[in-house]
């Protein structure tokens, strides 16, 4: 965990995965705040953390089951009631094939 | 209800006004602009005398129960309270008084019962309700109206309780100040030219200014634990999975927990007592009996051991009069019988670090969900595709801290950078709960500071995230490890840094996981000793 330098492209690499369209402005201002928060996190490099198991959560977390038993959905138009647009039962969207490369995934 | 309905309705305007200066002028002009509408020249208190006389949960509650006010009564001078200084203070987003004025009329007709039936409760604004609007104090779910009650709601209204209105918060609960809302900040009743806190800002500052007689808030690394402390009130984060975090907006699954405000220590235990418990569905809550915590409250406690972290004594930053405070405490303690022990926390001074990888991680993550698609802000300019969609509606809906947030969290989860931050973090999570683990072999409760300063006057940090996150230091290793806080007012600073006007101070007691009822019972050991917590804010301007 060397010393994070952040460049513009890595900004907005980084931008791009969190599907944020941040303005030239705003990638300049978070590039630096970002490496200095980067920079306070680089203490963790300090511990010995050779042989600690990862815990990603407090309290033992197991597998919960219940009865695979049939119950009311949402309604529909609870369902759409926040929706931005819709068309009859859908959500409206625009396209979602081709543009973008990532657009598929 | 027309001239309330037309109230609420300016205020909205006032603050959307507000925020919308923000946008174009940046958030200085936002605040200016909400002065110049908010500020009033002079603010009447003390209250009208029926909030004076039952401004606690536990007194609003057996005054309704003895008929000596109807619940109509009690939750009308509440709104008018509200009416009165939340120009000014900005604790809630909304209110719902039309909701709340039913429920109380229920109460009054005899249909409505339960163990808090009457007692007026804010929630905060990241609690979904189906009446009003959860927000969540960002622009992205402005318009929001939940499908759903969360199961906390669903309890308070088996208990009859009346809710009286929704919070204002740091957007998605991301902030130590309440400053990162996107419809301005709230005020802190002890000083209306400094934060209340936050994330739970509006939470606290609607208890502390008497604007309810409880309220709801989330803890994610401090969030309920600190405004309390800076607003002079009582407040716990309970244990990882005592309270369902059903219709809790997600912000860190791992380690937000809802938990309870009040100007008492039974206070904030009666309404656990309502909230706690195993809910199918919140897989991550716990099944296992919720102890009687106010019956408990008044078994007298002998022996009580508390643990001193050396590591703390050196933590940078401390305010002189909170260190004092502390000291004060303490004393208290040992005057009460407590014994005092020496114990280590090794790892704490990376609590921080650990916290700022663990939440942004899990938040960029929990925050995906915002697409414009489906609910929430969707951009107005012409898109080629659904990418494009999303990235201006995401763009456009976040405020500046969510958005360094999901950054910082994308970043640390993207590929080369997984095990550098994110998998170290969870190994120094673990080291962390082996320290507490550790510890309370020695003690029962860990008393600290909840925070390392009073109240900041507002705007001082928001330019500098890093400086605001520092803030955290004793309170996130709690969520980091799931273990319940517990924030008791201690003092109040002696004004001669903040303009005379005298600014609360808080201690902070943890325990092992579920020891809620020894936190609550060691925290009324010592206010039962101390007037702290009668204080009341008067409010000039």
């Amino acid at each position: 965990m060397a010393d994070p330098h952040l460049s513009q492209a890595d900004i907005r690499h980084v931008a791009k995965l969190a599907r944020l369209a941040l303005s030239e402005q705003e990638l300049t201002k978070l590039g630096s705040q970002l490496e200095s928060i980067l920079h306070y996190i680089g203490k963790l490099a300090e511990v010995d953390t050779s042989g600690v198991e990862p815990m990603a959560h407090a309290l033992p977390v197991h597998n919960v089951f219940r009865d695979d038993v049939p119950s009311d959905p949402l309604p529909l138009e609870k369902t759409l009631q926040n929706a931005p647009a819709t068309d009859g039962p859908f959500f409206r969207v625009p396209k979602v094939i081709g543009g973008d490369e990532d657009s598929a995934g | 209800m027309i001239g309330r309905a037309r109230w609420e309705n300016a205020q909205h305007k006032a603050r959307r006004l507000a925020a919308g200066i923000s946008k174009a002028k940046g958030f200085c002009a936002s605040r200016l602009a909400f002065d110049l509408i908010c500020i009033p020249e002079r603010i009447s208190y003390p209250s009208t005398s029926v909030i004076a006389e039952f401004d606690t949960l536990i007194a609003a509650r057996d005054a309704v129960r003895a008929k000596r006010i109807s619940a109509v009564e009690l939750t009308r001078a509440t709104l008018a309270q509200i009416d009165k200084l939340d120009p000014v203070l900005h604790a809630f987003n909304s209110t719902t008084a039309d909701h709340a004025l039913e429920q109380a009329k229920a109460v009054d007709a005899g249909t409505r019962t339960g163990p808090l039936a009457g007692v007026p409760v804010a929630l905060k604004d990241n609690i979904c309700t189906t009446f009003g609007t959860t927000t969540c104090a960002s622009k992205m779910l402005e318009n929001f109206r939940s499908p759903y009650d969360a199961t906390v709601v669903k309890k308070l209204d088996a208990a009859g309780a009346i809710v009286i209105g929704k919070t204002n918060l740091d957007e998605f609960a991301m902030g130590g100040s309440t400053e990162n809302s996107s419809f301005g900040p709230t005020r802190n009743p002890w000083d209306p030219s400094r934060v209340p806190g936050g994330s739970s800002g509006g939470s606290a500052a609607a208890v502390a200014a008497q604007m309810c007689c409880a309220a709801l808030g989330s803890d994610t690394g401090g969030s309920i634990r600190q405004p309390a402390s800076l607003c002079g009130i009582v407040g716990i984060k309970p244990t990882y999975g005592r309270v369902s975090r059903f219709g809790l907006v997600a912000f860190a699954s791992s380690l937000d927990q809802i938990g309870t405000f009040g100007w008492t220590v039974a206070d904030a235990a009666a309404l656990l007592q309502a909230i706690a418990g195993h809910d199918p569905r919140d897989s991550t809550s716990v099944d296992r009996p919720v102890p009687g915590y106010l019956s408990e409250l008044s078994q007298p406690m002998t022996g009580l051991r508390i643990g001193i972290a050396r590591e703390y004594a050196q933590t940078k930053g401390m305010d002189p009069q909170v260190r004092r405070a502390i000291d004060a405490a303490i004393a208290k303690y040992k005057e009460l019988g407590a014994a005092i022990v020496d114990v280590a926390l090794p790892h704490a001074e990376y609590g921080v670090a650990a916290y700022y990888v663990i939440a942004p991680c899990e938040a960029s993550s929990n925050l995906a969900r915002y697409d414009g698609a489906h609910y929430g802000h969707r951009t107005k300019e012409k898109v080629n595709d659904v990418v494009e969609l999303f990235s201006r509606s995401r763009a456009e809906g976040f405020g500046d801290e969510v958005k360094r947030r999901i950054m910082i969290g994308t970043y640390a989860l993207s590929s080369g950078y997984y095990d550098a931050y994110y998998l170290r973090a969870l190994r120094i999570r673990r080291l962390i709960k082996n320290d507490f683990d550790a510890a309370f072999e020695k003690c029962d409760v860990i008393l600290t500071p909840t925070a390392p300063t009073p109240a900041f006057p507002i705007g001082e940090k928001s330019a500098d995230p890093l400086a605001m996150y520092l803030l955290d230091v004793f309170t996130v290793t709690a969520n980091i490890a799931g273990i319940p806080g517990i924030s008791v007012p201690c003092g109040f600073t002696d004004g001669s840094t903040s303009g005379g006007k005298a600014l609360p101070i808080g201690f902070q007691l943890l325990g092992p996981t579920f020891s809620e009822s020894t936190l609550f019972r060691a925290a009324e050991m010592y206010q039962s000793a101390t007037d702290w917590h009668t204080r009341r804010p008067t409010l000039t301007a």
